[in-house]
């Protein structure tokens, strides 16, 4: 189990060492990214139209953070990642439409999103719920986009530090820890049903 | 005498509690998972405990899906209010929201626009039961999404008990690492379409150490099922099998699995 140290922006080189299981922590800038913010960025793409952001040069993170305001500035006091398999079906369009990309979230992703993950991106996973905590790694709330979205499903733009530790649930190469752990989980499934 | 200004600031504290001191039921049932694992499965339950202490001293959320804010209340007939109960609950949570804070999770269902405040047709939801007494008791439970999301509900025939026990650990399959494992299961059986459902809901409201025999082997099953701390494999796919059952007609069996993550928040208070 490597330990890899990210600083966004992740060249590709990067993003093809990582393997299944790796522990990564992450400084630079994170952007926050859930369905209404995917459906937006895919709309943008498909016009042509530049983001605001530029996927390649920053992680994106399913995360609706808690925010506050305090003397004009933002300041995020929860952070955790949300359920990434709401993202399955929009993320294969981003991907694409951009270069490389990595994301972090919670939960896992389809087989659809992993074989777009394919030499150009990697999935990793923060613990689901440690919202409190990964705040901690959150120096500072550089900005918002899409605001109009409302709080959740805007898109925040953190200036993280050793954000972690995260896993690499699914690799540049198609490696997937999650199917692992499906096959894991339907094989002990089908033993509990034929015991009395 | 309760007055209006008891049921708001009631409101308001329980969700702070909520959000920030989790139950210690929940507490040692992680802290017990922390002890049997190892690898990453130990390392993901190590930071759930951090994250729990880190709340709770910094006050802030421990999750920052804040949830869906639910209220129920117990109504002794002997206590007489003279003020709208529901219109206090409805300004007790749009205060949460602003004092706690709480993250604006309430949106239309179509247009998914947000209010902001956490209040909208039907939300809060709130749940009033009229029992003995000169008391009201008030409990908050937010519930979030990625479990609520995964949740499930199946019309068994009358002849199909033996497949009750199939149903729940199937749901648990299905839902693998979604609900931000280890999870609290939550059942209703009988009962109706939507009291089944409510029944699952209230069960979560029960201390995690109070399983049954029926209860305890279930959760046995589905921690058989490798799942883990946030669905990457371990021995903790579940902390409780929570299971509360409700008379039902003849002809149906109603069978609802609620699952909860091991945010299992709710905080109650009694005035009088």
């Amino acid at each position: 189990m490597t330990e890899h140290r990210l600083r966004t922006p992740v060249e590709r080189e990067e993003i093809l060492r990582m393997d299944a299981g790796d522990v990564v922590y992450i400084s630079g800038t994170m952007v926050t990214a859930r369905d209404e913010a995917h459906i937006r960025m895919i709309e943008y793409l498909e016009r042509g139209e530049e983001l605001p952001f530029r996927v390649e040069d920053v992680v994106i993170y399913h995360c609706g953070p808690i925010i506050v305001e305090e003397n004009g500035r933002y300041r995020a006091i929860s952070a955790g990642p949300t359920t990434s398999a709401r993202m399955n079906p929009l993320t294969p369009e981003v991907l694409e439409k951009v270069d490389r990309m990595v994301m972090v979230g919670k939960g896992g992703m389809n087989e659809d999103v992993v074989r777009a993950l394919k030499n150009k991106g990697v999935y990793l996973a923060y613990t689901g719920g440690a919202g409190a905590l990964a705040a901690q790694a959150i120096k500072e709330v550089q900005g918002v986009y899409w605001e109009d979205l409302g709080m959740p499903e805007a898109v925040w733009v953190f200036e993280v530090e050793d954000f972690g530790p995260c896993i690499v649930g699914i690799d540049a190469r198609g490696n997937s820890l999650y199917r692992e752990v499906e096959k894991t989980v339907e094989e002990n499934f089908k033993l509990i049903l034929s015991q009395p | 005498m309760v007055t209006r200004d008891d049921v708001i600031e009631t409101v308001v504290s329980l969700f702070k509690k909520a959000h920030t001191e989790l139950p210690d039921d929940v507490i040692n049932g992680l802290r017990k998972a922390y002890e049997r694992e190892d690898g990453v499965a130990k390392s993901i339950l190590k930071a759930l405990l951090d994250n729990i202490d880190a709340s709770r001293t910094l006050k802030v959320p421990m999750c920052q899906d804040t949830g869906i804010p639910i209220v129920f209340i117990e109504l002794g007939r002997d206590l007489c209010i003279n003020f709208d109960l529901k219109d206090a609950i409805i300004e007790g949570v749009k205060r949460a929201t602003k004092e706690v804070p709480l993250r604006p999770n309430a949106v239309h269902p179509i247009t998914r626009k947000n209010p902001g405040t956490n209040v909208g047709l039907h939300i809060p939801q709130i749940d009033i039961d009229l029992v003995e007494g000169d008391r009201m008791k008030i409990t908050v439970m937010p519930k979030g999404a990625g479990s609520e999301n995964v949740s499930s509900l199946k019309m068994l025939l009358p002849s199909e008990v033996s497949k009750i026990e199939r149903f729940i650990i199937e749901a648990v399959k299905n839902a693998r690492g979604k609900p931000c494992p280890p999870i609290i299961v939550g059942v209703g059986i009988g009962s109706t379409f939507d009291g089944s459902a409510k029944l699952a809901k209230k069960a979560l409201l029960r201390n995690i150490d109070s399983m049954n025999e029926f209860e305890l082997n279930v959760l046995e099953k589905i921690n058989s099922l490798g799942i883990g701390p946030s669905g990457l494999g371990g021995k903790t796919t579940a902390l409780a099998v929570l299971a509360e059952m409700g008379y039902c007609h003849t002809a149906s069996l109603p069978v609802a699995v609620n699952i909860q993550c091991w945010a299992n928040r709710r905080a109650s208070a009694v005035l009088r």
